[in-house]
């Protein structure tokens, strides 16, 4: 058996699919498209019945991508496999709820309706007589409170005798009397017949242009218009039947409570102290589990290294897998810290709230009130954030969201910041302010600054199909549900470790063999060479020789021509290579460069840094035109595998993450280039 | 007058949904001709506004309210 879940959005359709199939849900990719299918099972008196829960859309006329989903999906089903929709209706908002309703009811599928958020009724002074509903729409209504798991078993038992309802026409489009429409009599009901004949014409739109295209453009819409006002004047007729409203009028506690987060002051006060709030916990609360992750790594890796035999599969685990999996996993409690938040936000309704006021500044720069979320969470990682931008409508708005959240410092950068502006500033305070923390707030505004000003650019670029438009419902305050966001955030860290993570290992264990390995004559002159050497750090130099003879050597030294005027020499060039695998690699490349010891120690690698001697021109290396180019550079470059990777999975196309790429490293590039030839 | 120029708190009846792209959408998320709607806030700069449809918000641009021609109660 298998049933579908149908609503609008913010119906509680997610959390009654939660409840009916718990542990049992998946979520997978529909082929060819960005939206997830969300599937799952239960068992009823022994039959299992598996449940499909598609995207929440407002009609069977979609607007966005994931509306597009559940209107094809519909109609692609209409003769098989579904055995029963459920339709899951918000029982307080009950007139629009039933305008979808009617449309999938009018297809010939069985649909039954479950009447979800009954408890909210009280609230808003509404009561529902629900067995003159069930006889008005001549289908099995059933009561439900999904949070709390009311109704759930009278929800199954009517699920198994749904084929017995036999609901009613609500509109046929033949009422319409037009020439397009006169086609579709015939064996199916009329009404699937036309949505077959508009689809079909959907597809022709596509290809055809010219005037006689532009009239049924404009015939199609006014019949959809009409279409919907006719199925509002039956629905209105049966609402007023059905629906009471208790007089006392008095204003619900959404309302109360936006009267305050959507205050013109005080909206944006509170805005800002949220975004403060995630920012903070971002940093903070993760700083500990980090450090445990990287305490764990190191000494399992110590561990590893001082047992097992020393042969090329042992340096692959301990230097190679080892470091790139940590490189993965360290950055969970972070990504899951934000998801945690997010998932909040998002429950309890505010994320909406922060769209709608800041919508029209965010439009301004090609960009849309949904937007914001994605670029606040670029602060902590790209990854997440560019995943998070699934519910922007707008095919534009979202590909420039996506574009140009890598613009936003990540976490990443931070341990690079750290270290260069140690090199530019001593610890004491400058004036009683601490001016390395000033530096990196400093990059953390150039990187939003930079964001807005390439959406404004993308959007100049980019050809707009659709039109963007701002049509959002603001749900009712809610309690979040933990076993919402539980769920959320299971599926969303599975998805990064499997998914992320794979090709984050892949890239470090090619690292770690363009690095360890080179031509074995140059490796064998080397060995040769300190045969003889004895003082303690002998290993470092020699480590640091090898560096330099292998293939990420040669790579270096390959790319220092192009790097030259930027002020950077071929150690710094293999830092930039192997940078691309994970920014923070920077910290780890130049230390093992420069042999020093210990790697956590920044203060030590700084000091060495700030010795260092460029081969070509004498000079000190990191002088304050050289710092200030490296900062520029890691600022702008797109040096995160995972991330184009992302990208490439969301876009579905190999286009985005190149333009991604070139335009942010070429930036970088230019950028770096200004301020080396004019501070130098 | 059209959505966009009611007041906090006004009410009033919507008389036509003006022919546009976003027509088909407008009357789908309930403002249909006949309905009656009150506007409850505005965004920082006026712009988008929020609209009570019936017991739930509705949030919508300045240009998209303007499409919506109303008659105050």
């Amino acid at each position: 058996m298998h049933i579908v879940l149908v609503g609008n959005p913010n119906t509680g359709k997610s959390t009654l699919f939660n409840t009916l199939t718990g542990q049992t849900q998946k979520i997978s990719n529909l082929p060819g498209t960005t939206i997830e299918e969300k599937t799952g099972h239960f068992f009823h008196k022994d039959v299992k019945v598996h449940v499909t829960d598609l995207p929440g859309t407002y009609s069977l006329y979609p607007n966005g991508e994931d509306e597009q989903i559940t209107a094809k999906f519909i109609l692609e089903h209409i003769d098989n496999k579904i055995n029963t929709i459920v339709f899951v209706a918000d029982a307080g908002n009950l007139e629009r709820n039933l305008l979808l309703y009617t449309q999938i009811s009018d297809l010939g599928l069985p649909v039954i309706l479950a009447l979800n958020m009954m408890d909210m009724l009280e609230s808003k002074n509404l009561e529902v007589d629900i067995p003159q509903l069930s006889l008005e729409l001549q289908t099995l209504v059933v009561p439900v409170n999904a949070r709390k798991g009311e109704g759930l078993q009278q929800l199954k038992d009517t699920i198994f005798k749904s084929n017995q309802a036999l609901q009613n026409t609500f509109f046929n489009p033949v009422e319409l009397q037009n020439d397009l429409i006169k086609n579709a009599e015939g064996s199916s009901t009329p009404y699937s017949k036309w949505q077959r004949i508009y689809s079909n014409y959907k597809q022709l739109k596509n290809k055809l242009t010219g005037p006689s295209n532009e009239d049924l453009y404009l015939q199609t819409d006014k019949l959809i218009a009409d279409e919907t006002e006719k199925r509002f004047t039956k629905i209105s007729e049966i609402i007023a039947k059905t629906v009471k409203k208790k007089v006392e009028k008095r204003k619900n506690p959404t309302q109360r409570i936006d009267s305050v987060l959507l205050h013109p002051v005080y909206g944006f006060l509170i805005f800002f102290t949220t975004l403060f709030i995630i920012f903070q916990s971002i940093f903070r609360l993760a700083e500990y589990p980090k450090g445990w992750i990287e305490t764990c790594f190191s000494v399992a890796t110590t561990f590893l290294k001082s047992n097992l035999p020393d042969n090329v599969f042992s340096q692959m685990l301990c230097d190679g897998i080892l470091p790139g999996l940590s490189g993965v996993i360290v950055f969970l409690p972070q990504i899951i810290i934000l998801f945690l938040i997010l998932a909040l936000l998002e429950d309890s309704g505010y994320m909406t709230r922060v769209s709608f006021i800041t919508d029209r500044l965010m439009r301004k720069f090609g960009l849309n009130g949904k937007s914001v979320i994605p670029l606040i969470g670029g602060m902590a990682c790209a990854i997440p954030s560019i995943m998070a931008t699934r519910n922007i409508e707008n095919k534009k708005d979202r590909l420039i969201t996506i574009l140009v959240t890598p613009l936003m410092s990540c976490s990443a950068r931070l341990p690079v910041y750290t270290l260069l502006a140690g090199l530019l500033f001593v610890p004491e305070n400058t004036y009683g302010i601490d001016m390395r923390g000033l530096l990196i707030l400093g990059m953390y505004l150039l990187g939003f600054v930079m964001a807005l000003l390439f959406a404004f650019i993308f959007k100049l670029i980019l050809r707009q199909k659709q039109k963007s438009f701002f049509v959002l419902e603001l749900p009712d305050y809610r309690l979040p549900k933990w076993q919402n966001i539980w769920m959320t955030l299971k599926l969303k860290t599975k998805d990064f470790v499997f998914n992320a993570g794979k090709i984050i290992l892949i890239v470090s264990v090619i690292l770690w063999f363009l690095a360890s390995h080179g031509p074995e004559k140059k490796f064998a002159a080397i060995d040769a060479r300190y045969a003889q050497y004895t003082a303690p750090d002998k290993d470092a130099k020699v480590k640091a020789d090898q560096l330099e003879a292998s293939y990420a050597g040669s790579l270096g030294k390959l790319i220092e021509p192009t790097i030259k005027p930027l002020g950077y020499d071929w150690k710094i060039g293999i830092a930039l290579i192997t940078s691309f695998a994970a920014r923070e690699v920077f910290v780890g490349t130049v230390s093992t460069i420069y042999s020093v010891g210990s790697v956590d120690d920044e203060q030590l690698i700084g000091a060495t840094l700030s010795k260092q001697v460029n081969q070509n021109t004498g000079l000190k290396t990191y002088t304050l035109p050289v710092v200030l180019s490296l900062l520029v550079f890691y600022a702008f470059a797109m040096q995160c595998i995972s991330t184009l990777a992302v990208t490439y999975r969301e876009t579905k196309s190999m286009k985005w993450p190149i333009v991604q790429f070139v335009y942010m490293s070429g930036f970088a590039y230019l950028m770096s280039l200004i301020v080396y030839q004019t501070l130098s | 007058m059209t959505a966009a120029e009611l007041k906090k708190g006004e009410r009033a009846t919507i008389k036509e949904v003006i022919y546009c792209d976003l027509q088909c959408k407008l009357i789908e998320m309930g403002c249909y001709c006949g309905k009656e709607i009150s506007m409850l806030y505005k965004a920082p700069f006026g712009d988008p506004i929020a609209f009570d449809i019936d017991g739930y918000t509705l949030g919508l641009r300045r240009e998209e309210a303007l499409k919506l021609k109303v008659e105050l109660l």
